[in-house]
């Protein structure tokens, strides 16, 4: 910090900002008189909603961590437990489908836990008049997905609506799984530690967007859907004891992710964005959109927290499996500012990554 | 993106600092302001401010379109929406979080109305033409960027017959903005930073006027990093020489006498009101376009009943100020405490161009402690 007296011009406008600060520190409350996109899309306003009216009303420990999956001590052993609900359109996508992104996701909840994924449960919601022919080849591909996770759905149910009522398919997937090793949390994340991404990010986030066919582009793009399970235990016994915390990057992208790591441990994350792997084609669609590729969801990408002295280490093990050939160390916890995510820009200025407020909007000009 | 990179290099990027840095007078401030939102993200997005001296500061202009819009348009839109089952509403991105009076876009379709969100006003069209059934509604912002493919999109509509597409016409014409602007008393400014991409619809000579009657000198200025510096280079050099000119940064794109084919689309399509009203800076004469009598029936303030009313600006927001120049976003009395991104009172903190919601994301702490805490 600059020890030059401050102007009273410099000092209002500190003062102001810590104005700001300690608004945001304050217990967030949803305003909103109906649920809009926004609360769905991962950022501020999921978060709002998920602290404010379901952390509040549900409150227990294992909820509190807010971590993907809940460690649970059943005879003393430990369990990991998740669930995730799946929309998404077009059903069918390049690299993949609904039913395939049901279970890698509930996979991967498990695995960024640090569990071993066990057992799964699949619930439907299906709208009168969907195509069976389209619900046998999702539930194909449900059942390949997680025979090459290895685990089994074990349990399921299923409901119809009306026409009209939802839009064709959704899948709501619960895993199970074991807790071999220490439970990950971002509560053990230190100064110094190092910031690794698994992959290239935004594949899956644009590959959607662009398979809807509003925008009229065309890229040579597949969505990244994978389960990881593969690459964190990889991960996990080439440094054990130094992995931190893991999350893999879905709605809100890996900025959402670092924010959410930032304000769990109270620390700062510096993020290097020369450093942060993306393709061209999802880089260049993001820049005619005006969305920035940090924000776009992944679904086979994690975010891992390393210990800094062993993150060659880390990055040599998950480039070495097939799924993270393409990870970076692409930035360092700090203890200042706490809570926040500067982003030193691939122009060599620097900015606060903060978390996004509702869905992506793309700008006009 | 290798189209891009070359106006992104870092090296330059310094070069360039340096040089701006050498044509600053000591002790002396500069204050220029850019006009269009795309610069303030540009600077925002790359963190520019950190290759400008001190003494050089950017302040925010008029030119975010959806921060200009008013309430009682954005209330009139959704009354549009909500007027029968049968109407899409169609709009851009940025429009679906702007608070109108009750509320805003993204609340009246959590309420039920059909509000879609568009890439163009073509994918309007092709909304309407799926739905031959319903009555498809394009609410159309921007300033001469977007002006065009309105007008273009109405020409294919009115050519191909289709009768349930209408547009609700909102866009608005820069120079008056700008005018207002230099007609301020309260104005204190060095050099504009001219809207790159409204200029390749208007050219450059629109401009001459505030060099040559107000004195101060704009360059067209691209959107990439190194365009902003650039046109900051050729301000400073303006000034340093006493020169007080209109100069093209952006000429790889920017024709100087505008893009004849664009306004002959506008033209044919649409003409001057006598007035609009502007969010924070209030009604001026002749700055915002309305569809000709013999495009009435694409006209969507004709074909539907509008409340109309004007929702005034909530007191304690000084957008109009801060959209001036004459405040700092942090000077607003509401800035970050009552008006923030996931609340906004005003249209500059809804926006990702919008002057305060670049502030608050990108700005929150000084730009030392950043530099700073991103060096250790």
């Amino acid at each position: 910090m600059t020890t030059e007296p401050m102007t009273p011009r410099a000092s209002r406008e500190e003062q102001v900002l810590e104005r700001i600060e300690r608004a945001r520190r304050r217990r967030p409350r949803v305003r909103e008189e109906r649920v809009t996109l926004a609360h769905g899309a991962g950022g501020k306003a999921t978060q709002t909603l998920v602290e404010a009216l379901f952390v509040e009303a549900f409150r227990n420990p294992a909820l509190e961590t807010l971590d993907d999956g809940a460690v649970l001590s059943v005879d003393g052993g430990r369990l990991v437990f998740t669930t995730d609900s799946h929309v998404v359109s077009p059903l069918f996508f390049p690299g993949g489908d609904i039913g395939e992104l049901a279970v890698n996701g509930t996979v991967n909840d498990l695995a960024v836990c640090g569990a071993r994924p066990l057992y799964l449960s699949a619930g439907f919601v299906l709208e009168e008049g969907f195509p069976v022919d389209d619900l046998r080849r999702i539930v194909a591909s449900m059942a390949d997905a997680a025979a090459r996770a290895g685990v089994s759905i074990v349990t399921g149910d299923t409901k119809v609506v009306e026409r009209g009522k939802a839009d064709g398919c959704f899948i709501t997937t619960s895993g199970i799984g074991v807790l071999d090793g220490e439970a990950l949390s971002a509560s053990a994340v230190r100064p110094g530690d190092a910031i690794l991404v698994s992959g290239p990010i935004g594949d899956h986030g644009v590959t959607v967007m662009l398979a809807r066919g509003e925008l009229d582009l065309e890229a040579d793009l597949t969505s990244d859907t994978a389960a990881l399970h593969g690459l964190t235990a990889a991960l996990l016994d080439a440094v054990p004891g130094g992995v931190r915390m893991m999350r893999d990057a879905t709605r809100g992208g890996v900025a959402t992710v670092l924010n959410e790591i930032a304000q769990a441990s109270g620390l700062g994350v510096v993020l290097d964005e020369a450093a942060v792997p993306v393709r061209p084609a999802v880089a260049g669609a993001c820049e005619l959109l005006g969305i920035e590729p940090l924000y776009v969801a992944c679904e086979g990408r994690f975010v891992a927290v390393v210990d800094g002295d062993r993150a060659g280490a880390a990055l040599d093990a998950l480039r070495g499996h097939p799924l993270g050939a393409g990870a970076a160390l692409v930035g360092t916890v700090r203890d200042d500012p706490p809570g926040l995510v500067l982003l030193r820009t691939a122009f060599g200025g620097t900015r606060i990554a903060d978390m996004l407020v509702g869905d992506p909007l793309p700008r006009i000009c | 993106m290798r189209f891009v990179d070359e106006y992104r290099d870092a090296e330059q990027a310094h070069v360039l600092s340096a040089r701006i840095a050498a044509l600053c007078e000591p002790g002396r401030h500069y204050k220029f302001m850019e006009v269009c939102g795309g610069h303030t993200h540009t600077i925002y997005k790359h963190g520019l401010e950190d290759y400008l001296p001190e003494s050089v500061q950017l302040v925010h202009g008029p030119g975010c379109p959806v921060c200009v819009i008013p309430m009682g348009r954005v209330d009139d839109a959704v009354a549009i929406a909500r007027a029968d089952p049968d109407v899409i509403l169609t709009s851009f991105g940025d429009m679906m979080r702007v608070p109108g009076g009750t509320g805003s876009f993204l609340d009246a379709k959590a309420a039920g109305a059909d509000i879609r969100m568009v890439y163009s006003p073509l994918d309007a069209l092709k909304i309407a033409k799926r739905n031959p059934d319903r009555r498809v509604v394009f609410m159309a912002i921007g300033f001469e960027t977007t002006a065009p493919s309105t007008a273009m999109t109405v020409l294919r509509a009115a050519a191909e017959g289709i009768g349930n597409f209408s547009v609700f016409c909102n866009h608005v014409t820069i120079i008056p903005g700008i005018k207002a602007i230099l007609d301020s008393p309260d104005l204190r400014l060095d050099g504009f930073l001219g809207p790159g991409h409204v200029s390749t619809v208007i050219g450059c000579r629109p401009y001459e006027f505030i060099a040559a009657e107000y004195g101060k000198p704009l360059v067209c200025a691209g959107f990439e990093p190194l365009d902003v510096l650039q046109s900051v280079h050729m301000l400073l050099e303006q000034l340093d020489e006493g020169r007080s000119e209109v100069e093209n940064q952006y000429a790889r794109v920017v024709p100087w006498d505008g893009n004849p084919r664009a306004l002959e689309a506008i033209g044919k399509v649409m003409e001057l009101r006598p007035y609009f009203e502007w969010r924070g800076l209030g009604f001026i004469s002749h700055s915002a376009l309305r569809m000709r009598d013999d495009y009435a029936r694409y006209d969507a303030e004709r074909i539907f009943d509008l409340p109309g009313v004007r929702v005034a600006d909530p007191k304690a927001c000084q957008c109009g100020e801060v959209l001036k120049g004459v405040l700092e976003p942090w000077e607003c009395k509401v800035f970050g405490t009552a008006c923030t991104p996931e609340t906004p009172i005003g249209t500059c903190m809804v926006s990702s161009e919008g002057a305060c919601a670049a502030y608050y994301n990108f700005g929150r702490f000084t730009r030392e402690r950043v530099k700073e805490a991103a060096r250790a």
